[in-house]
């Protein structure tokens, strides 16, 4: 166990911060994240489709453009591949954008100047250019939002060498996975699982919604400190699987191991690319089993990368075979949502397949 | 039965736009309306872009006949300027021969020459200021000749040899320097319109003196990259140059593939709220005249500018194409608007500031100069012969730095150089 603190210790450190810790939502933290860099790089600047007078959709820049003046915190006009490709050319001139896409349903147009031009600009310019974004976008479902306000695309952007992508599942993360993505010199996908900006969700749609003031995510610095990209959490340290997810499916995944009374141990990988293979390789070689979870659908999703790294590496350790909980390969419905999303019956049932012979 | 109550209209049809001229066809380009030099007018470079609809469809010219530069647009540059904007399009054009050749040699995989559109990159390049950005197309190695960017320095690009700063991870041409302020060339097509937007933004938001220029050919004014950066830069009125090369030509499309049959690629500026000019391309006066008036009118804060640079692709697209598949031999030579060289050259001697000696003793010089660089150049090596970057150097740069993942990756392809036996795993 001491020595599973440590572990727990190396993976995660405590981070410095300034400021005393408040209650606060994952929206209000990531406003804090952008207000705190704001304040300390001039260059930092923000844009997307309502983000300015109005404060954004969600009102995660609410205030900011009253705060530090129209020309770091403006609306734009509706097109994605211009919103990135300008941010492009600001961040060649020496700025620090942190650019909007309203969900990530609508990231699809900028896709060009993300692959092909943010990711790549360091690379075919041997350092001459580089692209130090933050393209923020809501994603993921459980909201009843359909086809096109419930995507996960994260495997298309892991998908893209040159791009990180990042995924928060509570306030605390949030502000300090962001700051860092702010300050990283590398393009940066950040996507905010919008299920759990206003309370962690554990997968029971027909119970009340929970709200983030009980959970230690919730607790905020007001002031600096930053996670580490390429960090992943243990959230719940257990011996029988290994579970790795992230975003909204830490907490889904929390509820059902806790209901089902399994010693998971689940990661919050928090950041995909550049992925925290040394937490997912010590964790599944110390339990055997494997269970991946995400809302993206599955052929090709982040979920296979995920399983063929636990394979190549975990092998001779692998007591079952690696589970995968995701979406379905199909658009993501309306009305079926609930047997679309991957809930607590459908990893209540791959919990019980992979321990089987436990 | 009730009678189908449309059937007394004629059936639908598509049309597909078709150029004049297929190979073996005899040109005559009567119909393109070459309206005489020094007749637009020239107006303040204040004012509002909604008076522009006349340049937007007319031809801002410079040069007449008679080689002489007259009307409003008449940048009245000294002979001395004069004498270095024709040497560095001869530059250009030298240089481009010397590129093409190496290529046919298979020194290298790739070459795009400019021939024909020397003046739409040289002759801005001296409108502008050094420290402004410019955000290119593949087209635009003018630039580059026009700032005195070192030659062997562009070579060692086109050979990815050791010398070659982009360390051979870029195709040929696609160049790239922040001190000659000359953005990194992307294949994929128009993406550099919202980022010179973008960077015009950044110089605004920052209070500097900088203006920065993009430029695209008008096949590729059909991406919705070009709708985005000119919404932008309309919308925050950003100090930024917009040009259209319309050279005819995007590879085997005629320009009416863009929609050139319907209108011009300035009056596309109208719709947007911006000044747009529509330029002769190859009066290498009328160039600078526009781009240095679209460059005061960014510089004081007035907006943007679109200029269309009417012109002609002379040769083929690329080092890949053979242009006689799909267009008349005749064509470049019966271009109306002439050779951009020729024409500044004959101006210059009409002035009595050059003579038919002079020219060609320069492009002996040239010749020569390019040459020597050549030499310079293939001494770092050319494609193909060895590997001229350390094999490591593959994972370098796709980060800040390098992750555990690319390490890994590094590591593995080194252990299974080194297994082969091959050399190359021996630095």
């Amino acid at each position: 166990m001491t020595e599973l603190i440590e572990q727990q210790q190396r993976i995660a450190p405590t981070p410095e911060h300034e400021g005393d810790s408040v209650r606060m939502n994952m929206i209000q933290a990531i406003n804090s994240a952008m207000d705190v860099m704001m304040a300390r790089d001039p260059d930092v600047i923000v844009m997307g489709e309502d983000v300015g007078y109005f404060g954004g959709v969600f009102r995660a820049t609410a205030g900011l453009q009253a705060k530090y003046g129209k020309r770091r915190v403006f609306d734009t006009p509706i097109t994605e591949c211009g919103i990135i490709g300008v941010a492009v050319g600001m961040g060649a001139y020496g700025l620090r954008p942190v650019p909007e896409i309203q969900f990530a349903d609508y990231i699809y147009p900028a896709l060009d100047q993300l692959v092909s031009e943010a990711a790549r600009l360091r690379y075919r310019s041997a350092g001459e250019f580089t692209s130090p974004i933050t393209v923020r976008s809501p994603f993921g479902g459980g909201i009843f939002g359909g086809q096109t306000h419930s995507q996960s695309p994260e495997g298309i952007f892991t998908h893209v060498s040159g791009l990180k992508t990042v995924i928060p599942s509570t306030p605390y993360d949030a502000k300090g996975l962001l700051i860092a993505a702010i300050e990283d010199n590398d393009p940066t996908i950040f996507f905010e699982p919008k299920r759990i900006y206003n309370g962690p969700f554990d997968g029971h749609w027909d119970r009340p919604a929970k709200n983030w003031s009980g959970h230690p995510g919730g607790e905020v610095p007001t002031g600096y400190y930053r996670i580490p990209l390429g960090t992943a959490k243990v959230v719940r340290a257990g011996a029988a699987l290994t579970i790795l997810a992230y975003g909204t499916m830490v907490h889904v995944c929390r509820g059902v191991v806790e209901e089902a009374g399994v010693d998971a141990e689940i990661i919050d990988l928090r950041t995909l690319v550049p992925i925290d293979i040394d937490a997912i390789e010590v964790s599944v070689k110390k339990t055997g089993r494997c269970m991946i979870v995400h809302e993206a659908t599955r052929t090709s999703g982040f979920g296979a990368e995920l399983s063929a790294l636990v394979q190549e590496r975990c092998f001779y350790h692998l007591e079952a075979p690696i589970e995968r909980v995701t979406g379905f390969d199909t658009p993501y419905p309306h009305s079926l949502e609930w047997a679309y999303f991957p809930g607590p019956v459908r990893i209540g049932e791959a919990l019980k397949k992979i321990m089987k012979d436990a | 039965m009730a009678s189908d109550p449309r059937a007394n209209l004629k059936p639908l049809s598509l049309h597909v736009p078709e150029p004049k001229f297929r190979p073996g066809d005899v040109v005559d380009f009567a119909d393109i309306e070459v309206p005489p030099a020094g007749a637009g007018r020239r107006p303040d470079v204040a004012e509002d872009a909604a008076t522009f609809p006349e340049l937007a469809y007319g031809l801002v010219r410079v040069l007449d006949g008679e080689a002489r530069a007259v009307g409003p647009w008449d940048p009245r540059l000294s002979p001395d300027r004069l004498r270095r904007m024709l040497r560095a399009m001869a530059l250009t054009r030298a240089y481009d021969e010397r590129m093409f050749r190496a290529q046919r040699q298979g020194k290298t995989s790739f070459y795009m020459k400019s021939t024909g559109e020397e003046a739409v990159a040289v002759a801005a390049a001296f409108a502008l200021d050094r420290d402004d950005m410019c955000f290119p197309s593949y087209r635009q190695q003018g630039l580059l000749i026009a700032r005195d960017w070192d030659m062997v320095d562009m070579m060692n690009q086109v050979y990815s040899n050791r010398g070659d700063r982009l360390e051979g991870k870029q195709l040929p041409i696609m160049y790239s320097t922040k001190e000659g302020s000359f953005f990194s060339i992307s294949g994929n097509l128009a993406t550099q319109y919202p980022q010179a937007v973008g960077w015009a933004m950044a110089s605004a938001a920052k209070g500097d003196t900088r203006i920065a220029a993009t430029w695209t050919g008008e096949g590729s004014t059909a991406e919705g990259d070009f709708h985005s950066a000119c919404t932008f830069a309309s919308v925050y009125r950003a100090p930024v140059i917009l040009n259209v090369v319309n050279n005819q030509w995007a590879i085997s499309s005629f320009s009416g593939f863009a929609g050139a049959e319907a209108t011009t690629f300035a009056a596309r500026a109208i719709g947007y709220g911006i000044a747009g000019l529509r330029v002769d391309g190859n009066d290498a006066l009328a160039v600078y005249a526009a781009t240095s008036w679209a460059a005061e009118r960014a510089r004081t804060n007035a907006g943007p500018t679109l200029i269309e640079h009417f012109t002609y692709r002379t040769e083929g697209h690329s080092t890949s194409d053979d242009p006689t598949q799909y267009r008349s031999a005749g064509e470049p030579t019966a271009w109306p608007l002439g050779d951009p060289i020729g024409r500044l050259k004959d101006h210059l001697i009409q002035l009595g500031e050059w003579d038919e000696e002079r020219q060609a003793a320069m492009d002996l010089d040239l010749a020569e100069k390019v040459r020597a660089a050549q030499k310079e150049a293939e001494k770092n090596g050319v494609l193909g012969h060895g590997l001229h970057q350390p094999l490591d150097t593959l994972f370098e740069g796709v980060y800040e730095e390098m992750p555990w993942h690319l390490r890994e990756q590094q590591q593995m392809m080194l252990d299974e150089e080194e297994a082969s036996g091959r050399p190359w795993a021996r630095k």
